[in-house]
Order: structure tokens, then C-alpha cells, then sequence
């Protein structure tokens, strides 16, 4: 589950700027007396992961559990920044710019980078890794590279890539951070890509090299001496440790075994308690470009779910404030729509998601006909929560309930991943469901799809309720090959407007995830996808 | 001839059907499961049906389960246990890497269930109802019913956390370096807590069963006949009462070693043991039958192995057993 972003402002606090300020201090040479305090080099800095992905590409498999580990030994072109323009700030590009017609996209690439085994990066690796892995392989480049027709490399330095489509630039520039990190075209070119063995132990060009791997134990990276950025990275060593159990992860925190717990490992029921420990922190930032979406996936081949007064009434039937406080716990936001509010560049405030009216609701099903039978129900469903998340399958005991309320009877079907995969989005098994979509900083990456009609069977975290509506697909289609960034905007703008108006699924919360940290760790947090990001300025205060 | 020899001769030919059996149904069970190990896999990354499909045919799922069953057997028979999908890597290396923690963790657990646990029962059972009987036989019920994880985090709040003795998990401190006795010593200590907790799990087990055990010796004819002898209580209860108690005990573990295996999921989990129990929780979320049916196969072997060693260890205790066999076997 990845993602791109482009999130800009939030709300700045001081500690917040001196940890930026703190971060830029190791690229420019800012005199760091300035500073309050300065970036200490060396130590060990000990990470509780929850799994070990069985492949640690990240140019195949862009994903937060691949990112989590791999975005420290392999960079992309651009990374998330808070306070940069165009949300972005360089890694191996320089600069990036696009054609006006939309048919090109120019990279200027980063000099003087080697590989971690001493070979020169250059244009070649880019263009190998565009064409041959992103398009190819990618999870998710099979869709936004999709339309790429060649990379010419004009100068070792010079990236160009050519389109057959238009394709906007601005997808491209979102697309940056989470979906193009750069292989090494010599240790790929001419080998089975999904088979090489340099997957398991990654080659790039990071400010850490692949250490060693204990399956079930650690994942060991150690600092690599030959970055691109003079003085970086801070750290000797980052171990992630395998810690499947989430108590017993903040259990280690406490004992000081283990410094930093991201991705919310420790659950929210536990992080007032942790809170309170003389030592560790919870940070809630750092996740803004990674936010997930509580939605209700809806089967419109179920005959009652096929009228849009149901759906409408479905919509009012659930309290958004009573999920964020109660299920929540307040680390989540309430959602107006399919675009979450910490997206300045595309969020509508204007479309609004029917809000919490169970009168209104209990009215709109009686006007479809659906009265109440003598037990008080007027239809009956199946509910499938996702496993991914405490939080999802426990929403789906609270919409169970609020759907009893008025007068709808969901069953409840918890399955495992696997299962939940194949009955929502192969079997279509299910009347309803509870899902979690990223939002990956661009419409156009994963939230179209949701809701796009007309795709294959079997494609996981898509369309798979059968709706079906010309005007939202011909919106969709029509911003794919928009090139003008406010154009394309305003047509997405339509396209949250005709959402929240057909409803082919309901937003309920939006929510990024809490690190726990021992306030030794410095420099966490300072962009919006932070625990994803290279943690080349990150050091362990004494 | 040798009691022992027929024993194991016998035990060996049954165990074959029992292999067989095991395998087939246990790639029946997970084949029965919906999903397999794409949609598994998917979960965390998504895709589009190109990519879908493709993984498929990598990974040989595009194939009828009947052509799987057949290729797995085959490849079997050349005592080849297969490729992990979700490790990447063949079955038998991701098994042996952690057999040896889970052997060490459940060998440990067991003998401090089956020591201390027998002989609290000794304790107990000498005095059928006096005071150290109701204290003993209270205490490990209650140690009974407590769930495993919640021992388990349990002592690493009081172990790890608060007193700081122990550490709260892992098999062994993380890229330490160390070699030799001093990694053998580090070992230990990160076992004790999983161990303890393991371990007081069963442990009521075997403490009730000696004692109900030896409450049945007392009451038999030769136990009054020692008593009437009027020899000493401790000559009684160590020579006559427990000795000929123990017997269902040694059952009793031959059945354990194979629950032991299982059980150890949540502890191994709780502890970041990497062992079998736990590979075998992430090779059915995983789907990955593969790995399944070798960590199953490796765990029916094991438990044939142990189920041997109690025959062999019944007969040595019990003259009666295997006698008379050498005709019929």
C-alpha cells in the first residue's frame, strides 16, 4: 500500500521548523550554530517491523511495507517535501519539467552518483528502470507509465521521456516520490528482473547499503560512505526488528530495546499509555502523504443497493464523528469525499458526502420502498469488513449496528486477506464492504479506480461493485489526457461533485498512521512521507 | 528378539499411510480455503489484472489443483519439498533455518512442564488433600486457564520492562557478534521468559495427572500392602506410588510434544520467536501451500519421532509392553 504526494501547509509548529531546518542544515551548508542543537553522526538506531516483505524492490513492488526498509538503499527521482512548490524536493533528478503538448517530460539527473558496488549512475539507469521495470512490472507504473514509449538519454545527465498519449505532467510529478525508484542497469539489464537475486539484498544508490537479513529476526542496513550528500547519512546502522506482536512491540519501546515504532505498530488503544513514558514521543506527522480512506465498497448488482436513495440513506446512516472519536480515537479525520482534506491541490470542500441524518435516512428508504417489516427490518445484507486494520473490522461492527438503526440488518463476514480479496474483488461476493484505499497524492494513481466503470474481474482495490455511470467515466477519461494542471484540477473537482452525488461508494474517515519515537530520535517527521523516505538526516541525540 | 526393534519396524510402516493422509488432506484443507496465495500477496500491494494474471502463471496457480497435488507428489517423492511463493525461496532452507528455535523453545518447555510439573504432582499426590495437594492443585489450575499471550506479556511487562532482568524478545541479541558460549549464555537468557511462559502452561497438566495418577495408585492393594508393611511414607510414595503413576505421563508428553508445536504460535509471536509456529501462521495467511505442507510434514515426522521414542520409552518402564508381539508383528 503506497503512495505519492504532493501535500503542502498543515499546520507548522517550532519544533517542526527546527527539525526542517535541522534537515536542510546537511545538504546546504547553513552555519550550524544557528541551530539549537547539532546533528550528532553515528549509533544504531533499532526499528520494530511488523513483517518482512519477500521482495525488496521497490521500482516492482511499490508498496509502504517494501518503502519502509528499501527507501533507504534505493532512491527515486523526487521525494515528498512540506514547503517546496510543487510539493517535491530533488533526490536523483535535478530538476524535472513537461512538454506543453504532454508528450515529453525532461529529467535533469543528479552528477557524480555511484551505485553502491562503485559503478557511475546515470541517464542509462534511468531509461533501463522507466521502460523495463516501472512500465513493465510495477504495480502501479503498469498504470501511469502505461502510455511511455521510449526514455532517449541525450547525455549521461539527461532523462527524456516520451509519450505515445498526452499524459499531464502533473500525475507524473505525483508519481515521483513513491513510483519511480531507479535500479542499476547493469546488475538488471539482460536478467529474469522478478528473479534477481539483488530483490532480496537491493543495490542503489541510498544513503545506506543492504547489511544483512535474519528471516524472522532483523533486517540489518549499514551507512554507506560514498553518498551524494556530504556528511550524510547521520546513523551507522538501522536494524529493523521483526516484532509481529503489537503489545509486545511497545512493550520493547518501553524496555529501551527498541527506538521507533512507525506505521502505527503500536495500536492506538496503547498510545495514551506510551505517551506517558518518560522518553518516547508520539508523532502523528510525517504520514500526510500516505493517507488511508475508510470507505464502504458497495455490490450495486444487490437490487436495493442499485437505487440511489439506499445508498443516500446508507450514507446518512453512519455518524463520521462518532467512527473518528470512537474508532479512531481521534487520529482520523471525518471525509467529505473521495479526495481527503489534506489535499490542497485537488480536495473539493464543496462536495460534501451525505452527512449523519438517520431521520433523513429511514425517510429515504421508506420513499424507495422500502418499508419496514414487522421485525422492524427492511432488508437484510452481507457486511464484509477488511482485515487490514483494527480499525476496519471494527467499523464494521459499528456500521452493523448503525444500519440496524435504520432498519437495514447486516450480517457480518470477517475473512482473512486472502479470502476478503477474492470474495470483494474477484467473486463479487458481498453486498457491502469495508475497505481502505490509499490516496496516493493524484486522483489518477488508485482513487479513479475505484469507482471507474468497466474493469476485468480480479483487480484487487478497484471498481468491482458493478456501477457503471457515463458521466463520471467520461470525467475520468477526459482528465487522463488533460494537460493543463488547472483544467485537470477543475475536472477532478466534477469528479469528487459526481461522487458524492451517485455515491458508487461511500467515504467515511480519512487517517495517516502515529510513530512512536524515543525523544533521542531526531529529525523524525519532516516530510509527508517521512517513514518512507531515505532518513539520511535522521540522528540519535546522546 | 529385540521388543524394542518390532516396535520401531512397526512404527515406521504405519507411519507412511499417516504421511500420506497428512498431506493430501492438508492440501485439500488449504486448497478448500478462499483465495490463494496472488490474492494473498495482492492485499499489501494491489495491481492490475495484466500483473494478476501473471503472477499466476510465475507462481503455477494457473493450473488445476489435481496437476498441483500431482507435481507437489512428485516432487516429493524425489524428496523435494518445493519452492516458498511467499518467501521466495525453497521450502526446506526457510524450515531448517528455524526448526532448531522451535525444537529449542518447545524441548525446553516440555521438560520444564514435564519435570517441574510431575513433580509438584509427586508433591501433591504423596498427600492426597492435605494442605500442599489443595495448594498445588488451586495454583496450577489457575496457571491453566490463563491465556498464553497474556502470560506472556505478562512477565515482559514485570521481566523486561519494569525490572529489566530479561529482554523482551528475539532469539538472541540482534547483530551482537557474539560466538560461542558467550552466544550460547545470550540464548538462554532471551529463552527464559517464552520458556517459563510455555512452560507454566503445561505444567498444570502434568502436575494433575501425576497426582489424580498416584490418588488411583493409593487406593490399589499393593500400595496398602507397602503401607501395612509398614514401610516409610517417602520409600511408598517414591518407589511404588510414582513410579507406576508415571506411566500416563510419558503418554501424556508423547501427545504433548505434538500440541507443543501449535501452541507455540502465540508464544513465538509474542516473544518475535522465529520459529515453526509461526512460519506456519504465515504460510496459511500467505496461502502458501507449499510451505504449509513441509512445515505439516516436518511437525508429523517429528511427532511420529517422538511417539517412537514413548514406545520405546513404555516399554522400558512397563515389561508388559511389546511382549508377546514377535509372533503377530
Amino acid at each position: 500500500m503506497n503512495d505519492v504526494g504532493s501535500i503542502r501547509g498543515g499546520s507548522w509548529s517550532r519544533r517542526a521548523l527546527l527539525a526542517g531546518g535541522a534537515a536542510f542544515a546537511g545538504a546546504a551548508t547553513w552555519p550550524r550554530s544557528l541551530l539549537a542543537q547539532t546533528p550528532r553522526s553515528g549509533g544504531r538506531l533499532v526499528v520494530a517491523a511488523d513483517s518482512e516483505p519477500r521482495n525488496l524492490n521497490p521500482a516492482i513492488v511499490a508498496s509502504n511495507g517494501v518503502f519502509f526498509v528499501s527507501s533507504k538503499i534505493v532512491e527515486p527521482l523526487a521525494e515528498a517535501a512540506f514547503e517546496t512548490p510543487d510539493g517535491l524536493s530533488p533526490r536523483l533528478a535535478l530538476s524535472w519539467k513537461g512538454s506543453p503538448d504532454g508528450l515529453s517530460a525532461t529529467f535533469a539527473l543528479r552528477p557524480n552518483v555511484t551505485w553502491h558496488d562503485g559503478k557511475p549512475f546515470t541517464s542509462a539507469d534511468v531509461a533501463f528502470s522507466a521502460m523495463e521495470v516501472w512500465k513493465k512490472l510495477q504495480n502501479l507504473g503498469r498504470l501511469v507509465f502505461a502510455d511511455l514509449e521510449a526514455v532517449d538519454t541525450p547525455d549521461p545527465l539527461t532523462a527524456v521521456f516520451r509519450f505515445s498519449k498526452p499524459t499531464p505532467f502533473q500525475l507524473i510529478r505525483n508519481a515521483l516520490p513513491a513510483l519511480t525508484a531507479v535500479l542499476p542497469k547493469h546488475l538488471y539489464e539482460g536478467t529474469d528482473i522478478n528473479a534477481n537475486k539483488a530483490n532480496a539484498a537491493p543495490i542503489g544508490t541510498g544513503p545506506f547499503r543492504w547489511g544483512e537479513s535474519r528471516p524472522g529476526e532483523y533486517t540489518r542496513l549499514v551507512r554507506n560512505p560514498t553518498y551524494w550528500s556530504p556528511g550524510q547519512p547521520l546513523l551507522d546502522e538501522i536494524i529493523y526488528r521483526v516484532l509481529p506482536d503489537r503489545a509486545a512491540a511497545a512493550g520493547a519501546l518501553e524496555s529501551g530495546e527498541i527506538q521507533l515504532a512507525a506505521f502505527s505498530m503500536v495500536p492506538l488503544a496503547d498510545l495514551g499509555r506510551i505517551a506517558a513514558v518518560p522518553g518516547l514521543a508520539v508523532v502523528t506527522r510525517g504520514y500526510e502523504a500516505l493517507t488511508y480512506q475508510l470507505v464502504v465498497e458497495i455490490n450495486h448488482r444487490k437490487p436495493e443497493l442499485s437505487d440511489p436513495r439506499v445508498r443516500r440513506a446508507i450514507s446518512h446512516a453512519i455518524d463520521r464523528d462518532f467512527v473518528v472519536r470512537t474508532v479512531f480515537l481521534g487520529f482520523a479525520a471525518t471525509s467529505s469525499g473521495p479526495v481527503p482534506r489534506n489535499d490542497p491541490q485537488f480536495h473539493d470542500a464543496t462536495a460534501q458526502v451525505p452527512s449523519f441524518d438517520p431521520a433523513r435516512a429511514n425517510a429515504l428508504l421508506d420513499e424507495a420502498g422500502f418499508r419496514r417489516g414487522a421485525n422492524g427490518v427492511r432488508f437484510k445484507l452481507r457486511l464484509l469488513p477488511a482485515p487490514f486494520f483494527n480499525e476496519t473490522r471494527q467499523f464494521g461492527s459499528y456500521l452493523r449496528q448503525a444500519l440496524a438503526a435504520v432498519g437495514i440488518d447486516a450480517e457480518l463476514v470477517n475473512n482473512d486477506t486472502a479470502a476478503h480479496l477474492k470474495a470483494v474483488y474477484t467473486d463479487h461476493a458481498f453486498d457491502l464492504a469495508v475497505g481502505s484505499p490509499v490516496y496516493r497524492g493524484d486522483p489518477a494513481i488508485s482513487t479513479t479506480i475505484l469507482v471507474q466503470g468497466g474493469l476485468p474481474a480480479g483487480v484487487p482495490f478497484s471498481n468491482q461493485g458493478g456501477f457503471r455511470s457515463a458521466e463520471l467515466d467520461a470525467v475520468i477519461a477526459q482528465a487522463a489526457t488533460t494537460i493543463d494542471d488547472a483544467q485537470r484540477t477543475a475536472l477532478y473537482r466534477d469528479f469528487q461533485r459526481l461522487v458524492v452525488t451517485d455515491l458508487p461508494l461511500i467515504n467515511v474517515a480519512e487517517w495517516g498512521f502515529t510513530t512512536v519515537a524515543s525523544n533521542k530520535v531526531r529529525n523524525a517527521a519532516n516530510n509527508p512521507r517521512w517513514a518512507v523516505s531515505n532518513w539520511a538526516d535522521l540522528w540519535l541525540a546522546p | 528378539m529385540n521388543r524394542a526393534f518390532v516396535l520401531v519396524r512397526r512404527r515406521l510402516l504405519g507411519a507412511v499411510p499417516v504421511l500420506a493422509i497428512v498431506v493430501v488432506g492438508t492440501f485439500a484443507l488449504l486448497e478448500s480455503a478462499p483465495g490463494d496465495a496472488v490474492d494473498a500477496y495482492l492485499g499489501t500491494t494491489g495491481g492490475d489484472r495484466g500483473l494478476v494474471d501473471q503472477l499466476r502463471r510465475d507462481w503455477g496457480l494457473d493450473q488445476g489443483p489435481l496437476q498441483r497435488l500431482g507435481l507437489y507428489l512428485a516432487a516429493l517423492a524425489r524428496l523435494d519439498l518445493g519452492w516458498s511463493v511467499a518467501f521466495s525461496r525453497p521450502v526446506l532452507d526457510v524450515i531448517l533455518e528455524r526448526l532448531p528455535n522451535t525444537l529449542l523453545l518447545m524441548g525446553s518447555a516440555v521438560a520444564l512442564a514435564f519435570g517441574l510439573g510431575s513433580l509438584l504432582g509427586v508433591v501433591a499426590g504423596s498427600r492426597p488433600g492435605g494442605p500442599a495437594d489443595r495448594i498445588l492443585s488451586i495454583g496450577s489450575l489457575a496457571l491453566y486457564a490463563v491465556p498464553g499471550f497474556w502470560l506472556g506479556l505478562v512477565l515482559i511487562v514485570v521481566f523486561a520492562v519494569q525490572l529489566r532482568w530479561l529482554p523482551s524478545g528475539g532469539i538472541e541479541t540482534i547483530a551482537s557478534g557474539k560466538q560461542g558460549l558467550a552466544r550460547a549464555g545470550d540464548i538462554a537468557r532471551h529463552l527464559v521468559l517464552p520458556v517459563a511462559a510455555l512452560g507454566i502452561l503445561y505444567l498444570a497438566l502434568y502436575l494433575r495427572m501425576m497426582r489424580a495418577g498416584m490418588v488411583e495408585v493409593w487406593r490399589q492393594d499393593f500400595a496398602r500392602a507397602a503401607f501395612a508393611r509398614g514401610l516409610p511414607h517417602r520409600h511408598i510414595v517414591w518407589r511404588h506410588v510414582a513410579r507406576n503413576a508415571l506411566l500416563p505421563l510419558v503418554t501424556m508428553l508423547g501427545l504433548q510434544a505434538a500440541t507443543m508445536l501449535g501452541g507455540s504460535v502465540v508464544i513465538e509471536s509474542v516473544f518475535a520467536v522465529p520459529g515453526l509456529g509461526r512460519l506456519a501462521h504465515e504460510a496459511v495467511a500467505q496461502r502458501d501451500t507449499p510451505l504449509l505442507l513441509g512445515i505439516i510434514l516436518v511437525g508429523a515426522v517429528l511427532v511420529i519421532a517422538v511417539n517412537l521414542a514413548v514406545d520405546i520409552a513404555y516399554a522400558a518402564l512397563d515389561p508388559r509392553v511389546g511382549a508377546g508381539q514377535e509372533t503377530s508383528a
